[in-house]
C-alpha cells in the first residue's frame, strides 16, 4: 500500500520548531551526493579562473549556469519516479521530433546544426535525449519480467539508435556516443547474458568500417587519424594533442601551482577553458590534484550506484545505474582524450569545464537521481 | 495477494542487479586505474621529457596564409584580385604613455571614436605583448605620413595584410560573386588546418564555386619566442601554396556591353559560346559593387540593397523563373516536325482566336485582326500564337515535354554556379503531384505559346538556343576556363562537357527551323527585323513578350494603361553567324514590353561585341 507520509503523521504531533525541519526533510535531497557534487564545482570553479586568465566576466557566466543547474536539480528531484515513468515516452517521443525538427528545419549550411531556435531561447534537442534514451529504455524493459528476451533487446537497440543516428548526423560525434552508452548501459544492467554481449561487441567490431565510410565527416575521420599520429598535423588537431599533453605531464607529482602553468597561461594550450581544462588541472595541480579530483568522480559515481543498488522497482534501478554510469562515461572520454588515450571527440569534462548546456542536464540527471533515492525513503515509511 | 511466481521473479532480478552492479564497480575501477596510470606515466616516469619541453615550449607554429588565386576573363582582364591593405598596430607593452601615443597618433591619421573604443576592447582581452590593431584600410597618405615619423612612435607599426578588391566593381558580380569573412558555421565545416590563418571565404557566385582552388595550401613558420611569448626569431619557414589563378570564359568587353545595354532596366543576358558551353557573359542587372563586402557591409548600405524593390542582390539570369512566351516557339515548331504532326507546308488560317471544340473560350492572338492564312515558317517569323495553339493541341502535352526537356528545360543546367533555379517544364505527372489536379486541354494550347505553367531562367533560355544551334549537342555551361599554377605556370584546361544529345530525325527540319529563326531578322516582316539593319553577318532569332498578369476574355491589353510593374516581359533569343555558330544569347527585359523593340537591340550589340570586337 502506498501511503502519504503528511498525511500518516497526526496533525497534534507537530512541534512548533518542525517547519524548517520539514520543509527540508520533504525537499527530496540527497545530502552525500549534494555536498559531493558541490565540492566538484567548486574545484571547478577555481581551475576555471586559472584557465580562463582571471577572467570574471567568464567567472560571472559560468556562475549563473550553475545556479540555473542547481534549480533544475532541485525542481526534478521533486519530481516522483512514477511520474517519470508515466511521462516517458512523451519525454522520448516529443525529444525525437525535436531532433527531426533539428535536422529538417535547422539551416541547412554546411556547418553542424544542433540548435533550435525556440525564439525565447535556444535548445538543444540532443542535450534532452541524453536523459530520454536511458528513461525510455528502462521504462520500456521494467514492463516485463528481466532479463528481457531477444525481440525486446531488439527494440531497445532500435530505441537508442534512433536518435543516436539523428544526433551523429548533425553531426556531434560526441553527444551521440554518450547517448548511445546510455542506452546501453540499461541493456547491460537488466542482466542479458554476456554471451549476447559478447556478440554485440563483436557486431560493433564489424560496423566499425561502416561509421567510417559513411556516418562519419571529413573533419572527424581527421580527428581519428591525427589522434593515431599527432605530429602529422602540428597545425591543428595534433596540435591541441601535443601540447594537453605537455601540459600534464610537465605538472608532475605536485603541480606548478594555481594560475602558475605556463602551458595554460602562455596560451599555448588550445580551448584550455572548455574541453581541455583538465589538462590546466593537471599541470597546475600535478598527480597528487588528480588523485583527489579522480576520487571526488569516484564518490559520486559510487554514490549513483549505491542509489541504483537500492532502488525498489527495474525502472528506477535501471535508470539510476545507467545515468551514473554515463557520467562516468564522460569522465573517462574527456580525460582520456585529454591525455591522448582517446580521440578528441568534444567531450567536457562534467560539471568543470565552461559552458552551459552539458552542466545543466548532468544536474538533471542527478535530480533523478536524488528523487530516486529520496521518494523510495518515503514508500518506506 | 502476490503472485510467487513475480516474487521469485523480483528477488532474481534484483540479484541479477547486484551483481551486474558489481561487475560496473570492477569496471570503474578498471577504467579510473587506466587514467590514473596515464597520468603516472605522463607525470612522473616521462615528466623529465615534458618538463623539458614545456621550458623549451618557446617554439610557437605560426600558420601564414595562402595569397588567393586571381580571377581573370577570357582575355586577361583582371577581376579579382588581392591588395595590399594596412593596419595601424599598437603593442601595449613597448609603449610608455599609451593616451600621449594615441593623442599623437590622432594628429596625423584619422582616428574615430569608436576605433578607440575597439581597441580598447581588443587591448583588454590580448596579452600586453601582442598587437593591437588600432585603424584598418589606412589610405597611402596615411601609410606616407606615418612612415615619415614612424621612429617616434616606438612600438606602433604599420601591418600590411592582403584584401580581396575586385576592380572592375559592379561588372559581372553575379557570376563573380565575392569573398567575406568566415563565419561561426562555415568554420564548423572547414578543414580548420588549412583555413589557419585565413580570414576570407568565397561566399557567393565563382569565388564560392571554387573555393577550394581558389584558397591554397597554408604555410607555417616555426618560431623562437621568450618566455613571455614574445618573437625572437624564426627558426623554420614552409611556404604558403597559393590558390590557383582562374581564368573565365567570361569576356568582360561583352560582359561590359551587355550591361549598358540593359542600362536602367531590370533584366538578365546571358551569352554562350556554342561550341564549348563557355559562358561569355551573364549579366543581371540591377547588380551591386562587391568591394564593400569583403571586410563586412554596413548593416544600412545592406539594408538599402536587400529590401531594394530592384533587387539587386538577386542573380536574375541563373534564378530568375520567366515564361518563355514565343521564344519557344522555334522548339515547338521542331517537335512538331521532328514527330510528324505537322508538314513545312501546312497551313491554318488564323482569324485571330482560337477555340477548342465544344468550348466557347476563345484563345486570343497578339494580333486582334489575325494573321490571315500561315505556314509555319510564317507563324515563327510573325510570331502567330493561333497557329501554336493548333500545333499544340495536336502535339500534345506529354510529347511538348519530352521533347522540350530533351534541350535541358526544366532542369538544372550543371553551371558552375550555385543556386541556379530548375525553372518549369510543366507536364501531366507534374500537374497531378503538385496541385493535385488532371492536365486540362486548354493548357496545352498556353503552354504552346510559352505561357501558362512555363517558366524558364535566361541561361536555361540560353542553353537550349545553344542546342539549336548546334544540331542538338548539348553542352554544360561554364564559367572556368582554365586553372593556372602562380608558380610553375602549369595550365589545367577544363575540357568542355557534353551534357546531352537531341536526337535528329530529319536535318530538313532543323535546317527549315533556323531558317524561320532567320526570317525573324532579316525578313521586313520579321518580328526583331529593325535590328538586321547594318549586321555584317547572319543572325537567327526569336522574339517573345511574356505576359505578367492575366487579361479577362473581353478585356484589351494597352501598355499605356497597365501599372509599369505590371506591363509584360521583353524577351529575345538569337544565335549567329548562322553558317558557323559561335554564340548563343538570351536576353530578358523585365516589364519591357516589346520582345523585338527592346531585347533584340540588346543583343544585336552582344553579338556586335563579340563577333567584331566593336563597340557599337
Amino acid at each position: 500500500m502506498i501511503a502519504q507520509p503528511g498525511k500518516l503523521r497526526p496533525l497534534g504531533d507537530r512541534r512548533p520548531n518542525d517547519n524548517l525541519t520539514s520543509v527540508f526533510s520533504n525537499l527530496h535531497i540527497d545530502w552525500p551526493l549534494l555536498a559531493a557534487l558541490g565540492i566538484l564545482m567548486g574545484i571547478g570553479l577555481l581551475i576555471l579562473y586559472s584557465a580562463s586568465g582571471q577572467d570574471w566576466a567568464t567567472m560571472q557566466r559560468q556562475g549563473v549556469r550553475l545556479v540555473v543547474a542547481w534549480l533544475v536539480l532541485i525542481v526534478v528531484a521533486q519530481i516522483a519516479p512514477r511520474h517519470l515513468a508515466f511521462w516517458t515516452p512523451w519525454f522520448y517521443g516529443i525529444g525525437l521530433v525535436l531532433l527531426l525538427a533539428v535536422l529538417l528545419f535547422g539551416d541547412v549550411g554546411k556547418g553542424a546544426q544542433r540548435w533550435l531556435d525556440l525564439g525565447l531561447f535556444r535548445f538543444q534537442p540532443s542535450e534532452m535525449m541524453k536523459l530520454a534514451v536511458p528513461m525510455m529504455v528502462a521504462w520500456y524493459l521494467s514492463e516485463k519480467a528481466l532479463p528481457p528476451s531477444l525481440a525486446r533487446i531488439g527494440v531497445s537497440l532500435l530505441i537508442i539508435t534512433a536518435p543516436a543516428l539523428l544526433i551523429a548526423k548533425q553531426p556531434d560525434l560526441g553527444t551521440a556516443i554518450l547517448v548511445a552508452s546510455a542506452g546501453i548501459f540499461v541493456l547491460l544492467l537488466t542482466g542479458i547474458s554476456w554471451r549476447l554481449i559478447g556478440g554485440f561487441v563483436a557486431l560493433l567490431a564489424a560496423a566499425a568500417p561502416v561509421v567510417w565510410f559513411y556516418l562519419m565527416r571529413d573533419y572527424q575521420r581527421q580527428r581519428v587519424l591525427t589522434f593515431l599520429n599527432p605530429e602529422s598535423d602540428p597545425l591543428g588537431a595534433g596540435y591541441h594533442i601535443i601540447q594537453s599533453k605537455i601540459a600534464i605531464g610537465s605538472g608532475g607529482l605536485y603541480g606548478k601551482g594555481w594560475l602558475n602553468g605556463t602551458q595554460s597561461q602562455l596560451d599555448f594550450l588550445p580551448e584550455r577553458s572548455t574541453d581541455f581544462i583538465f589538462a590546466v588541472f593537471a599541470e597546475e595541480f600535478g598527480l597528487i590534484g588528480i588523485i583527489a579530483l579522480l576520487a571526488i568522480y569516484l564518490a559520486i559515481v559510487l554514490r549513483g550506484l549505491h542509489i541504483a543498488s537500492l532502488a525498489q522497482d527495474s525502472y528506477t534501478r535501471l535508470l539510476a545505474g545507467s545515468l551514473t554510469l554515463t557520467f562516468l562515461v564522460y569522465v573517462f572520454v574527456n580525460i582520456g582524450m585529454v591525455s591522448g588515450l582517446l580521440p578528441v571527440v568534444g567531450v567536457p569534462l562534467p560539471l568543470v569545464s565552461y559552458g552551459g548546456t552539458s552542466i545543466v542536464t548532468l544536474m538533471a540527471a542527478f535530480g533523478i537521481l536524488m528523487s530516486i533515492q529520496t521518494h523510495r525513503k518515503l514508500l518506506q515509511s | 495477494m502476490a503472485n510467487p511466481e513475480t516474487l521469485k521473479d523480483h528477488i532474481k532480478e534484483t540479484a541479477l542487479f547486484s551483481r551486474r552492479i558489481v561487475a560496473a564497480v570492477v569496471v570503474i575501477v578498471l577504467l579510473l586505474g587506466i587514467l590514473l596510470a596515464r597520468m603516472v606515466y605522463l607525470q612522473v616516469i616521462d615528466h623529465q621529457h615534458y618538463t623539458t619541453l614545456s621550458q623549451n615550449n618557446r617554439v610557437s607554429v605560426l600558420p601564414i596564409a595562402p595569397p588567393r588565386g586571381l580571377i581573370f576573363d577570357r582575355n586577361g582582364i583582371v577581376l579579382a584580385q588581392n591588395q595590399p591593405s594596412f593596419t595601424l598596430e599598437l603593442v601595449p607593452e613597448k609603449i610608455d604613455d599609451l593616451q600621449q601615443t594615441l593623442a599623437r597618433l590622432a594628429e596625423i591619421i584619422r582616428i574615430e571614436p569608436s576605433d578607440l573604443a575597439r581597441f580598447h576592447k581588443l587591448r583588454k582581452r590580448r596579452s600586453a605583448f601582442k598587437a593591437v590593431p588600432l585603424r584598418f584600410r589606412l589610405n597611402e597618405e596615411e601609410v606616407a605620413r606615418f612612415s615619415a615619423r614612424g621612429h617616434l612612435f616606438p612600438g606602433v607599426e604599420i601591418q600590411a595584410r592582403l584584401t580581396r578588391q575586385y576592380p572592375q566593381g559592379a561588372l559581372a558580380v553575379h557570376a563573380l560573386g565575392y569573398v567575406g569573412r568566415i563565419s561561426e558555421e562555415e568554420l564548423q565545416s572547414l578543414d580548420s588546418s588549412n583555413y589557419r590563418g585565413t580570414t576570407h571565404i568565397g561566399k557567393t557566385g565563382i569565388e564560392k564555386y571554387y573555393e577550394d582552388q581558389l584558397h591554397g595550401t597554408v604555410g607555417f613558420r616555426r618560431v623562437e619566442t621568450s618566455a613571455q611569448g614574445r618573437i625572437i626569431r624564426v627558426l623554420e619557414e614552409q611556404p604558403p601554396v597559393p590558390g590557383l589563378n582562374l581564368y573565365l570564359e567570361l569576356d568582360a568587353r561583352v560582359q561590359a556591353v551587355a550591361e549598358a545595354a540593359l542600362g536602367e532596366r531590370r533584366g538578365a543576358v546571358v551569352a554562350i559560346d556554342t561550341r564549348t558551353g563557355g559562358v561569355i557573359a551573364l549579366a543581371s542587372m540591377p547588380g551591386f559593387d562587391p568591394n564593400p563586402f569583403v571586410n563586412g557591409i554596413d548593416s544600412k548600405a545592406y539594408a538599402r540593397l536587400a529590401n531594394s524593390r530592384e533587387q539587386p542582390l538577386f542573380n536574375r539570369a541563373i534564378r530568375g523563373r520567366y515564361p518563355p512566351g514565343s521564344t519557344i516557339k522555334p522548339l515547338i515548331g521542331l517537335a512538331a516536325l521532328e514527330y510528324g504532326v505537322v508538314r513545312r507546308d501546312t497551313r491554318i488560317h488564323c482569324p485571330g482566336w482560337y477555340t477548342l471544340p465544344n468550348d466557347d473560350h476563345r484563345y486570343r492572338d497578339w494580333k486582334k485582326t489575325g494573321h490571315g492564312l500561315m505556314s509555319l515558317r510564317g507563324a515563327i517569323r510573325e510570331s502567330c500564337d493561333v497557329y501554336f495553339y493548333d500545333l499544340a493541341r495536336q502535339l500534345g502535352i506529354d510529347r511538348f515535354h519530352e521533347y522540350l526537356s530533351r534541350f535541358g528545360l526544366g532542369q538544372r543546367t550543371g553551371i558552375d554556379l550555385f543556386g541556379e533555379t530548375r525553372g518549369l517544364l510543366p507536364s501531366r505527372e507534374w500537374k497531378r503531384r503538385v496541385k493535385g489536379e488532371a492536365w486540362y486541354p486548354g493548357e496545352t494550347l498556353i503552354t504552346g505559346i510559352g505561357q501558362g505553367f512555363n517558366l524558364a531562367s535566361p541561361l536555361q533560355l540560353a542553353e537550349a538556343t545553344a542546342t539549336l544551334a548546334n544540331g542538338g549537342v548539348r553542352y554544360r555551361p561554364r564559367l572556368a576556363h582554365y586553372f593556372q599554377d602562380q608558380r610553375s605556370g602549369d595550365i589545367r584546361y577544363l575540357a568542355p562537357q557534353e551534357s546531352g544529345r537531341v536526337p535528329v530525325d530529319n536535318p530538313d527540319n532543323w535546317r527549315y527551323i533556323i531558317d524561320t529563326m532567320k526570317d525573324v531578322v532579316h525578313n521586313l516582316r520579321g518580328t526583331a527585323h529593325r535590328i538586321a539593319r547594318g549586321a555584317r553577318y547572319t543572325i537567327a532569332g526569336k522574339t517573345g513578350t511574356a505576359q505578367v498578369f492575366g487579361i479577362k476574355q473581353d478585356e484589351e491589353y494597352v501598355q499605356e494603361d497597365v501599372e509599369l510593374h505590371l506591363r509584360d516581359h521583353a524577351l529575345f533569343i538569337a544565335f549567329a553567324p548562322i553558317e558557323a555558330p559561335r554564340i548563343a544569347v538570351a536576353v530578358i527585359v523585365e516589364n519591357g514590353g516589346s520582345g523585338g523593340g527592346v531585347a533584340a537591340p540588346i543583343a544585336r550589340k552582344v553579338l556586335d561585341q563579340f563577333l567584331l570586337g566593336e563597340n557599337s
